[in-house]
């Protein structure tokens, strides 16, 4: 492979610029920078190609920048020695040179950051009303399926309730042991201070029951359900499924979104109920292990000691937090633009709004359970 | 083999250089014997048209060429190089001579259409930012997209409109040889007649080896030099178009002397 060169001279007809070896895209770099430094010394410029030996569209491109310089600069430029083919690839080259160049992205910047701060405040506020909206259009179709149980997809209900629920049941089980396991371990140390060993069982039982057998239990279907979700309409939706349902007369919302937001509904009380009973087994048999304390003795203390609004305060936050994230994963999957890139990102973002929402309306009740002094 | 003519071979085929010679090529998936025993050669500066019924293996036999799929038996060579059997050297080196464009683009959507074009420019070329933005414009100006277009997602596209750029991108690296899945399919008569033209030009301007899968009968009337039809799991026939009527094959003569081949012929012939 000859690599390409050029060498100028002055000639009758005036200056002629003689290019030589192979002109191909992979080889420009050697006479990029000697023809961005040629300059026509007088009249006219002659460019001769005769020693050329390949030409493709980088090199005739090489040629035509050339000329097109040349002539804006009031020199006349002729090419000889192309033979008809590469001839017409200049001239096909020259009539498709872009005029400028595009500048590449927007202006950094204050001015930049500016705008995309506004952006950001704009886009958090009409997402937040599109959320809103998409929460209503779900309850409306929720409740007409309740009251017209005939629209409701039973399968595509008993389907969901088995991807959601029934196939969750050992991760949440096996979580909610652990989570009792190490409560009972870490509390037994610090109550063996005072000698309050057997306060574990209220430890455990409250903070198991009120609080975080649900709140994980959200978590986990957050990521294992909601993700799911916006996945599988979210590419409904990349491949123009949901367009071609509507054109069908049939509902997405109810179609898709009921059946999903309802299967949560449902197993995610029976999944907090799950974690909270083996919670408690857990830190039954690590307060016997660790502690010595029986498991009759825990059982006496959780019936004496333990009133059930602990219990009936988690249950009571389940549904809300099956909403949450149900309507959060399906509103991200109707957000989906296009292409799989966003398909990604809905998929993420479903995830880690629906975790955090369920987490400030956590917040949200244990303030107002306290306020109501339960 | 009986009732269908042998692969003409003339004197003038033994002097042509053969850029792709397939030999042999069997695919298989699962049960499904796709192609068997399958022979073809490419010769340097043809359109070479791949016609065929749904589910014949056309696209099965431009993956396997571009290493895509691998056969389960047969011998494939591109540019003199063995792409089932040869080094990683080797492989990388037709891999730049060759560019594919795809029949849904398959632009990487997370790039715009002018970082498209370039991505295979910064990774294989030498030349300055510069140069390289330059070419990557004028691609993008030789399919035909305005240059509005270059800071366009392919997201953003028609679906022409993604043909056009992932056919650019396809040509970043001024290959020998460009592959064609369904290059017309999707596109507007009057679009899909400009894409021949420009096939056709950068194809006599570059001396392009062309192969193209399609059904656009236009498109073999109007660019292609020679037409190889798949049928019973192999090229079944290859030579010109005009001698593609005489074919005693009935799917064959169902394709090339329908009513939509009489106008595409009559079309061709007139231009």
């Amino acid at each position: 492979m000859t690599s390409p060169s050029l060498t100028s001279e002055q000639s009758a007809g005036g200056q002629l610029v003689r290019f030589a070896g192979q002109l191909l895209t992979r080889s420009l770099g050697s006479i990029e920078a000697p023809l961005a430094r040629f300059r026509a010394e007088s009249g006219d410029v002659i460019l001769d190609l005769s020693d050329v030996e390949a030409l493709d569209t980088g090199g005739a491109w090489m040629i035509a920048d050339l000329r097109r310089r040349l002539e804006a600069e009031g020199v006349s430029v002729q090419i000889t020695g192309a033979d008809p083919a590469r001839a017409a690839l200049i001239e096909t080259v020259s009539r498709n040179m872009p005029e400028e160049l595009v500048p590449e992205g927007p202006p950094g910047g204050f001015v930049a950051w500016l705008e995309r701060l506004g952006k950001g405040v704009v886009g958090a506020w009409t997402d937040t009303l599109s959320v809103l909206g998409f929460l209503g259009l779900t309850l409306h179709r929720l409740l007409r399926c309740l009251i017209m149980p005939w629209r409701l997809r039973g399968a595509s209900l008993v389907t969901q309730m088995e991807e959601t629920g029934f196939k969750a049941v050992p991760i949440v089980a096996l979580m909610g042991f652990l989570i009792g396991v190490v409560l009972a371990f870490q509390g037994a140390t610090q109550l063996q201070q005072f000698g309050a060993e057997v306060f574990v069982v209220e430890l455990i039982s409250i903070s198991v029951l009120r609080e975080l057998g649900i709140l994980l239990t959200a978590i986990i279907v957050a990521g294992r359900s909601g993700s799911a979700f916006t996945a599988s309409i979210g590419s409904m939706k990349v491949q123009e499924e949901l367009d071609a349902m509507r054109t069908l007369a049939l509902d997405p919302i109810e179609v898709l979104v009921v059946p999903r937001i309802l299967a949560l509904l449902i197993v995610l009380p029976v999944l907090g109920f799950i974690a909270d009973i083996s919670g408690l087994i857990g830190g039954a048999l690590m307060s016997w292990i660790d502690l010595g304390v029986s498991p009759g003795m825990f059982v006496t203390r959780l019936k004496e000691n333990t009133d059930v609004w602990h219990f009936a305060v988690g249950m009571i936050k389940a549904p809300f937090f099956a909403l949450v994230i149900g309507v959060i994963a399906c509103w991200q999957a109707m957000q989906v633009q296009g292409s799989s890139e966003s398909l990604g990102r809905r998929t993420t973002a479903s995830v880690v709004q629906s975790i955090f929402m369920v987490i400030t309306l956590d917040a949200l009740f244990s303030i107002f359970f306290s306020e109501m002094g339960i | 083999m009986d009732g269908t003519p042998a692969p003409r071979t003339t004197q003038a085929d033994a002097e042509r250089e053969a850029v792709i010679r397939v030999r042999g090529l069997t695919n298989r998936f699962g049960p499904q014997v796709v192609h068997e025993n399958l022979d073809l050669d490419v010769w340097r500066g043809e359109v070479l048209g791949v016609v065929g019924g749904s589910g014949t293996g056309k696209s099965v036999l431009m993956r396997s060429i571009v290493g895509l799929n691998k056969p389960a038996a047969g011998s494939i060579e591109v540019l003199g190089v063995d792409v089932l059997n040869g080094t990683e050297a080797d492989r990388r080196r037709i891999e730049k001579s060759w560019g594919v464009a795809f029949q849904y683009g398959a632009l990487f959507s997370s790039l715009t259409v002018l970082q498209n074009v370039l991505a295979p420019m910064r990774e294989h070329l030498k030349i300055s930012e510069r140069l390289m933005q330059e070419l990557g414009e004028l691609k993008i100006s030789l399919v035909g997209l305005p240059l509005t277009s270059c800071s366009k997602f392919p997201s953003e596209l028609s679906g022409g409109m993604r043909k056009r750029a992932a056919l650019a991108r396809a040509l970043a690296l001024d290959p020998e040889i460009v592959f064609l899945d369904e290059p017309t399919a999707g596109l507007d008569p009057i679009g899909a007649a400009a894409y021949d033209d420009l096939i056709g030009e950068l194809q006599r301007a570059l001396g392009l080896t062309v192969f193209m899968v399609t059904h656009d009968l236009d498109s073999l009337y109007a660019i292609c030099d020679r037409v190889a039809v798949l049928a019973e799991k192999r090229v079944l026939v290859e030579g010109p178009i005009e001698d593609m009527a005489s074919v005693d094959h009935p799917w064959v003569r169902e394709y090339f002397t329908g009513p939509r081949a009489r106008a595409a012929s009559e079309k061709g012939r007139s231009t």
